[in-house]
């Protein structure tokens, strides 16, 4: 019993050093087995708390890391649907020599467009009307426009505001294709879509 | 005797080499050609003299702007100027020397076939003098001295070619359109180049892309629409520019002053398509609105020269034709007749200063040619057939024309003559097209 208290203090002042992460802990006494066992049994249970520890901040870690990667892969998703949504309205369509009607094929073009304006409310799009070079360069200006003012007209008439969709004409000014031949004249013969507002996120129709 | 008759077959055998566009016969109802006698216009000579870099540019110059006036034969020697044919250089080998420097060989002149001679010459020194002498009538019929008689000086061709216009008139009546300039576009940009092709440079910054350059009466000022479509005024002197106010909003192009130069007409691409309009320059007001309808264009204003007038473009037949209409919109009729089904589209119209004719460009085989509408009697005639020939402009004689061609294989602006049919390349770009021809340039314009 006398023995007991001096061994008490002794390990006390030994955890005290310790857990201060103080210098190095005084010799220790002379061999006891009780008092061994009693240091082992504190060693292990830090040791056991430490590893609890670790383990929360690694299942914390592990968790946060799926989280981001289910979040980065939905953002992806949304980043590629919102891409292929652009591209669809940067389809062009194009036109007959001297005519601004749209043509039949290119009708199911335009539907496309119309989709993704009624699933996208805040989105604002400019129609520029273009021409090929054999007309005069004047008039292209007026053709152009009337190119344009058609391709809208068409998304106006299916229930798309008309306060969305801009227009303007570059005429014969912004050839696709240089050559003098029906090829680049009918790729140049064209109207072009372009975002002017919120493009930022687009939703493809079908989205819920 | 000998020395005569050497010399008339000489003058025989001199002949001007014309190139001319051969003209097919298209479209019922229209007449084809070009008006062309040979042998009417009077025969000049550039006489020779003393060399030095300023005489030679001068008769150089001037012998050029003689040449394209096509009021005269130019004769033109097989040793040019080494006959020496000029005053006080005659064949009268008996005169004394005194007498030579008054000597001037009209005989001579005459047997070349030169019922007009011109002789550049030196004075002082510090003054070139440039004189105009009629063969027949044995006299000076004008004299001009030149104030510049530096030839890198801006001024130095403005003068000769001034006084290539004075002597036109001398000859004809009617000054001649050398001292002007003509503005095209090359790949964007303005430029301005002299009548006969030099001196070219851009007037505007590289920066702007523009279209449809117009000059002012008063060839100190030109409109032109730049892109997206707002029409600016450019000050030539200065290179300063306004906008034109109400043209910040929708597209507008193909400015187009009217002859007192207070009004601009133009066109306007608005969501009931493209139409014309009028604003008042000179009260900064009153936006007109002069053609209606939602189902077709109308276009290419151009006044006539008592400005109670305009030809425009409307495809309300739905093709495009040249209309005409009172300058308050009212009236508006067809103007250049076509045959439906048949004739093809039409532009760029562009009204004569004296009133008599109206340019513009018609499709035959969807390839443009320049055609002329004369305007009291509405009858319509092809100058070019020669590949696409488009946009014409008239020189301020209603004679000349430029126009955009691509007969060299890229579009180039070229100048033609109505009475004669014959052409000439004036620009040498990679590309120039819209031309816009100015008023006589009386002031002298410093360098820009």
């Amino acid at each position: 019993m006398r023995l007991t208290v001096p061994l008490t203090a002794g390990v006390a002042v030994i955890l005290v050093a310790y857990a201060c992460g103080g210098g190095p802990p005084p010799p220790p006494p002379g061999p006891d087995l009780d008092s061994l066992n009693e240091a082992q049994r504190v060693r292990d249970s830090i040791e056991a708390a430490r590893r609890a520890r670790e383990d929360s901040l690694e299942r914390v870690r592990r968790d946060r890391e799926r989280l981001e990667s289910t979040r980065s892969d939905s953002l992806d998703t949304m980043r590629r649907a919102s891409e292929r949504v652009r591209q669809q309205l940067e389809v062009m369509v194009h036109y007959e020599y001297n005519v601004a009607r749209v043509r039949a094929e290119d009708a199911r073009i335009l539907d496309a467009k119309l989709a993704i304006l009624q699933v996208n409310p805040g989105l604002r799009i400019q129609v520029s009307g273009h021409c090929d070079d054999r007309g005069s360069d004047e008039y292209n200006l007026a053709l152009g426009n009337r190119r344009a003012l058609a391709a809208k007209q068409y998304l106006v008439d299916r229930g798309i505001d008309e306060s969305r969709i801009s227009t303007e004409s570059f005429g014969e000014e912004r050839p696709l294709d240089t050559g003098m031949n029906e090829s680049a004249w009918a790729l140049n013969r064209r109207s072009e879509f372009s975002i002017t507002a919120g493009g930022a996120q687009l939703r493809e129709p079908g989205d819920r | 005797m000998f020395k005569t008759l050497f010399l008339f077959a000489i003058a025989a055998s001199v002949s001007p080499l014309y190139a001319q566009d051969s003209i097919p016969p298209i479209d019922r109802g229209v007449r084809i050609g070009i008006t062309y006698r040979p042998g009417v216009r009077p025969g000049l000579l550039v006489l020779g003299g003393n060399r030095s870099t300023v005489l030679d540019s001068a008769r150089a110059i001037l012998t050029r702007d003689l040449d394209y006036s096509d009021e005269f034969e130019m004769i033109t020697l097989p040793m040019g100027d080494s006959l020496s044919l000029g005053i006080g250089r005659g064949s009268d080998e008996t005169a004394s020397s005194a007498s030579q420097e008054q000597f001037i060989n009209y005989a001579l002149f005459a047997v070349l076939g030169a019922e007009f001679a011109v002789n550049v010459h030196a004075e002082d020194d510090s003054s070139v003098v440039m004189t105009l002498l009629d063969v027949q009538g044995r006299r000076f019929q004008r004299q001009v001295r030149m104030r510049s008689v530096d030839p890198s000086d801006h001024d130095f061709r403005l003068e000769i070619h001034s006084a290539a216009d004075e002597f036109v008139r001398a000859t004809t009546g009617v000054p001649g359109v050398a001292s002007t300039r003509i503005l095209f576009i090359n790949r964007g940009r303005i430029y301005r180049t002299d009548s006969d092709g030099a001196d070219t440079r851009s007037i505007s910054p590289p920066e702007v892309e523009a279209m449809s350059p117009a000059w002012a009466p008063d060839g100190r000022e030109a409109a032109y629409m730049e892109f997206p479509g707002t029409l600016y005024r450019h000050d030539i002197r200065s290179g300063s520019r306004l906008t034109v106010s109400p043209t910040v909003e929708y597209q507008n192009f193909t400015p187009e002053y009217s002859p007192d130069g207070r009004i601009l007409a133009f066109s306007r691409a608005t969501s009931d398509g493209t139409h014309v309009y009028t604003y008042n320059l000179a009260a900064d007001c009153c936006l007109q609105r002069l053609t209606v309808g939602r189902l077709y264009d109308n276009l290419s204003p151009t006044f006539s020269p008592d400005g109670r007038r305009i030809a425009f473009v409307s495809t309300r037949s739905g093709i495009a034709q040249i209309y005409v209409m009172d300058s308050d919109g009212t009236g508006q009729e067809l103007f250049a007749p076509f045959d439906y089904g048949v004739t093809g589209a039409s532009h760029a119209p562009q009204w004569s200063s004296d009133g008599l004719y109206v340019a513009f460009h018609r499709a035959i085989d969807r390839v443009p040619q320049i055609f002329v509408m004369e305007v009291a009697t509405q009858t319509v005639r092809q100058l070019t057939s020669l590949s696409r020939n488009s946009d014409a402009s008239w020189a301020p004689d209603s004679r000349h024309l430029s126009f955009v061609s691509n007969r060299t294989g890229s579009r180039q602006v070229w100048i033609i003559d109505i009475r004669t049919g014959r052409t000439r390349q004036l620009t040498r770009l990679g590309e120039a097209r819209l031309p816009a021809w100015s008023p006589r340039i009386i002031e002298q314009v410093p360098n820009n």
